[in-house]
């Protein structure tokens, strides 16, 4: 009885985690099977028919080679104006700063429909075709804000001491950038790319109102939740899932590694 | 995500030092900010105000549409569709409220009990990100099937009389219900709820803890009077970036539940890309829009943290 007051925070954080994680093992269990129906929500029997061919349904490679597309290009472009404008926001005092601010925060205190249906207002007034560029077009918009938070938060937090200490070493503006400004600055970028392009590949509710009949990857879901759903998409579900935890392991390794190379 | 509010006595640190650059140096943050800025106000500010503009059009689409400043638009779209936007605002608040007491407990664990499994636990809270959400949505069909495992143990410890008194589930089912649809909201949103508890956990002092107890504070005590008052940047902007976009969504309520749970979300999305009413689209999606930022303010106010954002 003893026991279970002490660790009551373990057992509930651990039940949470359970909650967290059920469906992701459901996903996976659910790759193996061979459902009957064109809906693969009940078990029936165990194959690897999904695995040996991941792309055996019509357009669902194209549609994630599509969201890969613009989820790069996205995370590029949001990166890059993002972090130009957080350190703007840090580095400098000026006018309209606040205003500024207000403006970056705005995307972030707003629920994502509005967003998609004012987008969708000014395309059909202007008479834009609907399709790869308005998609790519509102990802940078509302990834933008996300990385401004992230870099925005890094470069608080660095001391402006070692950019003097470089100038007084006689490192031009562009070396100190370069040499002392951006390899600190370097996680805070990184955390706001990779955010992006989470944000962006999985991006639904901004795509469904401005992609016309382009399919990204999740509105080949979204449709297959209407037509039916190929067990495909568990598979690559599954994979998505194995190579997300692989490639964030990986990461903090690496920072780990840094971490101790360099002891304070 | 935890990002968002920034700790305000770094803003302070910062402070640049005062000198008087040239002309051409004061303009750097202006050539900085240019690109980034301009594509906010074309692609984000500009659309709000042709947005603004369609909900006081009227007209057909066959006909074209054309600006009436006709306001009764929004009139009408509050008096049909109130139902929906009490459901969104109850389904989302209830979702924020189960988030925030599912996901303390794991905060709490990540931050102070782990130890050595801290960053595996938090790769297993992110990593979902990365997998389409959608998917795992779907995933609750299974999981919340009729006869399944989960609605078997709800029934046999009668669970499902209660909510179903309580008007969240219908007879032996739990798919297709309000509760089913408050289930994916909290599942979909609780790491938004996580990953902001957890950064202000993280950032307390354990000595407050140890100081607490020499004071012959008990542990629900040093947990009222220490550690939660503390956590609270976290709870704010957790509580916010759960509520905000579960009360836009549509996609739980149209996987999970069925037309008597539609949200306010499903009704937008069918204005504007089926029904093609545009006028009622917008003015319902500037409804939402005030209706969520007026809730904010007050939030924000009351809880007395108004520097954070």
């Amino acid at each position: 009885m003893r026991w279970l007051r002490r660790n009551l925070v373990v057992i509930f954080g651990l039940g949470t985690l359970a909650y967290l994680i059920l469906p992701n093992v459901v996903v996976t269990v659910f790759s193996f099977n061979n459902p009957t129906g064109r809906f693969n929500y009940a078990w029936q029997e165990f194959s690897l028919d999904a695995w040996k061919d991941p792309c055996g349904v019509a357009d669902l490679c194209g549609s994630l080679s599509l969201s890969l597309q613009i989820a790069v290009w996205a995370t590029i472009g949001a990166t890059v104006l993002g972090t130009a404008i957080a350190f703007a926001l840090v580095r400098y005092r000026f006018r309209a700063r606040g205003a500024v601010n207000s403006l970056i925060f705005l995307p972030m205190a707003m629920p994502e429909i509005v967003m998609a249906a004012s987008l969708l207002a000014l395309f059909l007034n202007m008479g834009i075709q609907l399709g790869f560029w308005t998609i790519l077009i509102a990802h940078i918009m509302f990834c933008l804000s996300f990385v401004v938070a992230a870099v925005k938060a890094r470069v608080l937090s660095m001391d402006p001491r070692l950019e003097e200490a470089a100038r007084d070493l006689y490192a031009g503006p562009v070396q100190t950038f370069v040499r002392v400004t951006l390899p600190i600055a370097a996680p805070g970028i990184a955390a706001g790319a990779l955010l992006s392009f989470a944000l962006s590949f999985d991006d639904f509710i901004i795509t469904n109102f401005n992609s016309g009949n382009t399919v990204t990857f999740p509105m080949f879901v979204w449709g297959s939740a209407q037509r039916g759903t190929p067990v495909q998409i568990n598979v690559i579900g599954t994979a998505m899932f194995v190579i997300a935890v692989l490639v964030v392991l990986a990461g903090q390794m690496v920072g780990n590694r840094r971490k101790n190379a360099q002891p304070k | 995500m935890t990002a968002t509010v920034a700790p305000p006595e770094a803003e302070a640190a910062t402070e640049p030092p005062v000198h008087r650059p040239s002309v051409r140096k004061r303009l750097v943050p202006y050539w900085l900010l240019l690109p980034g800025i301009l594509w906010l106000l074309v692609f984000f500010v500009l659309p709000m105000i042709y947005q603004a503009s369609t909900s006081v059009q009227t007209g057909s689409l066959e006909e074209g549409f054309q600006v009436t400043w006709h306001f009764q638009t929004y009139w009408d779209a509050l008096t049909e569709y109130y139902p929906q936007f009490l459901r969104s605002l109850l389904y989302a608040g209830t979702a924020t409220v189960l988030c925030l007491l599912l996901g303390y407990p794991l905060a709490y664990l990540i931050a102070f009990k782990a130890g050595r499994w801290r960053n595996l636990l938090l790769v297993l809270v992110i990593a979902p990100f990365f997998t389409s959400f959608l998917i795992r949505t779907l995933a609750w069909k299974t999981i919340l099937a009729d006869g399944g495992p989960v609605v078997d143990v709800l029934n046999t410890l009668h669970v499902l009389d209660v909510t179903s008194w309580l008007g969240m589930t219908e007879g032996e089912r739990v798919l297709a219900t309000p509760l089913a649809v408050v289930c994916g909201l909290t599942y979909n949103f609780l790491p938004f709820m996580i990953l902001p508890l957890y950064t202000s956990l993280e950032r307390i002092d354990t000595r407050l803890h140890e100081a607490a107890g020499d004071l012959y504070a008990r542990p629900a005590t040093t947990f009222r009077k220490v550690t939660f008052p503390l956590s609270m940047p976290g709870v704010v902007s957790g509580t916010l970036l759960t509520f905000i976009p579960a009360s836009g969504d549509y996609v739980n309520a149209e996987l999970l539940g069925s037309t008597d749970t539609r949200m306010i979300g499903n009704v937008i999305q069918s204005q504007y890309l089926r029904i093609l009413d545009y006028p009622t689209a917008a003015a319902l999606s500037f409804i939402l829009m005030a209706i969520v930022l007026i809730m904010v303010t007050i939030y924000i106010r009351r809880a007395g943290t108004e520097d954070l954002v």
